[in-house]
């Protein structure tokens, strides 16, 4: 397999509070890794330190490595803003901007300057919604506001939103933790198309999720790596006794 | 609710409740007294009196004009200063500064609105004003004299160093509201910027558009305190009722023409042209008052909206 | 790709500029308070003296000083918080306690509202109903004014201080059967206590700095007077008029007389964000 990602002895700190222990893993390209474990497991913290999203954070550390395409990204003198273009985010409530459909979609690609074009503009919209899913329900509508959009399509107007400047990698924090189970099942649909042109992580509370759409499962506890392997293998037959025991409902 | 038909209940709640309606009754007896007061020229000049130009009273010419334009361009240049920096001031405090070094300066300043407007009256006549005079109007003159508003006599008292004065005394006010409605801007909104490969100014943009209607508020309220300022403008704009191009000429403002002249008013049909003018000051500053407060609720009530969806 | 990086260097120097551009702007209003309080003390100390703290003022070049005017701030000041802290701490506690009606709500908009109109208003309501009849100015009417400007600012803190009593406390109470007065007087106040006297204390500063409400009600005196159905010599009018006047002897009077205020107010302001700091 080809490695998209490969983390390397990952620590990370809040202040002297160590979060996250000696992490290292691989993670192959156009394919749906998911991260479960019980909250507070540090697998949210660990999703965020893959585009620095953590660096908003003032009394955070890193130690170790996170390579993507042969660098690391936290080597000094790293371009955060075009790394985080590169390494899209969908966060666990949606958060569309206060405008219209059209200029949410249309936000990065004007920033980034990817655009030659006002009609270029607008195909890569067109195609950011269709990738969405979302271009069919909201066509007619694209200079209405954002926030009339129902639970569900807001998140899915953060996923265009996120393809929309054309990343590599999608890091998916819980997307479909606050919506219903159809609006749900969308999302699971959409996460398994874009897997042909994305390499995607996901974290997720939900065991059936990652069994639904990942190829490969990482299960955290406590800061730790406790097992990774492939989703198959790690829902029938796990290395790991806490593994097991936490898949089995054994513990909270 | 037994308890509450207890007499010690009746005593306290009917005290509080007095207390509470002296503040409507003040307020309602502040309109009455200054409606009353105005009548004669309410009666003599009718409506008219808002945009009559000549103020002479010795002539008994009472011409509100003068007092107006001098209170609305004072106050827009207070603004178009004030703005600007109070923006920066508070987006620097919130989205960039770390917190040990915003706390102080903050702190600083909500100390300029503590200090005293005789104070600031008193810096603008001896510090503001010459400076206004060697430096400042000087180069202005120099570089953009060509324009109406920069030419005319340098005396360093007049209509611009009233409007900076009053742009220094609104700042505070300003930048602490524009610092709560950035601070209500949901986390998530930076984070979606940042996500998508914004910058930390592009993030910014983001958040400013989240909180325009919070910002606009904070503007108007800006305005309300602009308008209604009185002892540093009076010391400073010059005091003469005239309208006039050249924001280095003197000027007059309605609430400075009241601390100048309402002791030398002596008789009633002066007293009332003051007290009418008076009434125009505390009407515009209510509604002033009454749209900012509309304007910074509705941001507070749509970052909880969104909190709670 | 040669286009997207030009694109993403404007972008970084745009970021560059915009954040250090508001770093100037914080900078800047932080060096204003400094150069403000830098020239006041600078200016002031030079005049600061026992004679000129104590005696009354002269004609000019005779020296004299500014005590009438001490005396005459702090008594109006007296007069203004004996009125306006109990009848403002009052409504401040009909507002938290029962003040969630539309009653409470139209009282609390009037009293955002009057904290909004401009103080010089207030004295030309307290000539037209106090001076008027009275036939002269005074140091009544001054404090008068200054206890309507008082009045809403302390209602409102008062308000705010109640509302951070955990309701826990007030059930707590209820539940023993306490009558609600009782809640409210026993429990409820004497718990937001320092809060309300730190608000107080910020409303006693802001009052004391007050010019406009004072030049035609207490207008002003040359004399120590410690009556007040006379008029009254205030620190923030004297300074209007010595800064206002012709003479340099005043001016620098002015500045001395500001430096005594000013230090005050600061004083206060600052004393109170250190005890607030500590406890909280």
């Amino acid at each position: 397999m080809q490695s998209k990602i490969s983390i390397k002895d990952l620590d990370f700190f809040y202040g002297k509070a160590q979060a996250l222990f000696d992490i290292s893993l691989e993670i192959p390209e156009r394919e749906v890794v998911a991260f479960i474990g019980p909250s507070g497991c540090g697998k949210s913290t660990f999703l965020r330190t893959l585009n620095r999203m953590n660096d908003t954070i003032p009394i955070a550390s890193v130690k170790g490595q996170v390579i993507i395409d042969g660098k690391d990204i936290y080597a000094p003198g790293t371009d955060v803003v075009a790394l985080r273009r590169k390494v899209g985010m969908v966060f666990q409530k949606s958060n569309p901007f206060p405008k219209s459909i059209f200029e949410n979609v249309a936000y990065g690609i004007r920033i980034n300057g990817i655009h030659s074009s006002k009609e270029d503009l607008n195909d890569r919209v067109e195609k950011a919604l269709r990738d969405a899913a979302l271009w069919d329900e909201v066509k007619d509508r694209l200079s209405m506001s954002a926030f009339g959009l129902s639970g569900g399509q807001q998140q899915r107007l953060c996923i265009a939103r996120a393809l929309a400047v054309q990343p590599d990698v999608i890091l998916m924090d819980e997307p479909a933790s606050a919506l219903d189970p159809i609006a749900t099942q969308k999302i699971e649909e959409l996460v398994v198309e874009l897997k042909k042109n994305y390499t995607i992580v996901i974290v997720t509370h939900n065991m059936q999720q990652a069994a639904r759409v990942s190829d490969r499962t990482a299960f955290f506890m406590l800061g730790k790596l406790i097992e990774y392997n492939p989703t198959q293998k790690m829902f029938t037959n796990p290395d790991e006794k806490l593994t097991e025991d936490y898949i089995t409902g054994r513990f909270g | 609710m037994a308890q509450s038909s207890t007499l010690g209940d009746k005593v306290y709640r009917t005290i509080l409740f007095a207390a509470a309606t002296s503040i409507l009754l003040i307020v309602a007896a502040v309109f009455y007294m200054m409606v009353q007061s105005s009548m004669p020229t309410l009666q003599r000049f009718g409506i008219g009196f808002l945009w009559a130009s000549e103020w002479n009273p010795s002539q008994e010419l009472f011409g509100a004009l003068p007092f107006i334009y001098g209170t609305v361009v004072s106050s827009i240049l207070a603004l178009l200063i004030a703005v600007p920096i109070s923006l920066g001031i508070a987006v620097f405090l919130v989205e960039q500064a770390p917190k040990k070094i915003a706390k102080p300066i903050a702190f600083m300043i909500e100390l300029l609105a503590a200090i005293p407007s005789v104070v600031y009256g008193l810096w603008g006549i001896f510090v503001l004003a010459p400076f206004i005079r060697e430096y400042l109007g000087p180069v202005l003159q120099d570089n953009l004299g060509f324009l109406p508003i920069f030419q005319g006599r340098l005396t360093g008292i007049g209509m611009l160093t009233g409007g900076i004065i009053l742009a220094i005394m609104i700042t505070p006010i300003v930048t602490a509201v524009v610092r709560d409605v950035l601070e209500a801007v949901p986390n998530t909104q930076r984070e979606a910027a940042l996500a998508l490969g914004a910058t930390k100014w592009e993030t910014t943009m983001i958040v400013l558009g989240n909180a325009a209607s919070g910002i606009a508020g904070a503007v108007v309220l800006g305005l309300g305190r602009a308008v209604g300022e009185t002892m540093a403008v009076t010391m400073v704009i010059g005091n003469s009722p005239q309208i006039s191009a050249s924001l280095f000429e003197p000027a007059y403002t309605i609430a400075s023409v009241l601390a100048a002249n309402f002791a030398d008013a002596t008789d009633e049909l002066y007293l009332s042209a003051l007290i009418e003018m008076a009434l125009v000051l505390f009407l515009v500053t209510v509604v002033i008052n009454g749209l900012a407060k509309l304007l910074i609720m509705s941001v507070a009530g749509r970052a909880n909206a969104s909190k709670h969806t | 790709m040669a286009e997207a990086a030009t694109v993403h260097s404007k972008r970084r120097i745009i970021n560059l500029v915009m954040t250090s551009l508001t770093a100037v702007c914080a900078v800047f209003a932080t060096s204003v308070l400094l150069i403000i309080i830098g020239f006041i003390a600078y200016q002031g100390i030079s005049s600061l003296s026992w004679e000129f703290l104590t005696d009354t003022p002269k004609p000019v070049g005779e020296g004299g000083g500014i005590g009438n005017a001490i005396v005459g701030s702090a008594m109006m000041t007296l007069l203004a918080a004996a009125i306006g802290l109990p009848v403002g701490i009052a409504a401040g506690v009909y507002l938290a306690e029962f003040g969630k009606n539309w009653y409470g709500n139209t009282i609390r908009f009037i009293a955002d509202t009057l904290i909004g109109v401009p103080s010089i208003i207030i004295g030309i309501f307290i000539y037209t109903v106090v001076v008027m009849p009275m036939g002269r100015q005074s140091g009544l009417a001054g404090g008068l004014a200054l206890a309507i400007i008082m009045i809403p600012i302390v209602a409102r803190t008062t308000e705010e201080m109640i509302n951070l009593v955990p309701n826990s406390m007030r059930e707590g109470a209820l539940a023993l059967g306490a009558p609600q007065w009782r809640v409210s007087w026993n429990i409820v106040l004497p718990a937001a206590t320092s809060g309300i006297a730190t608000g107080a204390m910020l409303a006693i500063a802001r009052i004391t700095g007050e010019t406009a409400p004072l030049l035609f009600t207490a207008l002003n005196s040359r004399f120590y007077n410690f009556f007040y159905d006379q008029p009254m010599s205030s620190l923030t009018v004297q300074i209007y008029n010595f800064a206002t006047g012709p003479f340099e002897v005043e001016h620098a009077m002015a500045w001395a007389a500001t430096l005594l205020l000013v230090g005050f107010i600061l004083v206060i302001n600052i004393a109170v964000r250190y005890l607030t700091r500590k406890k909280y």
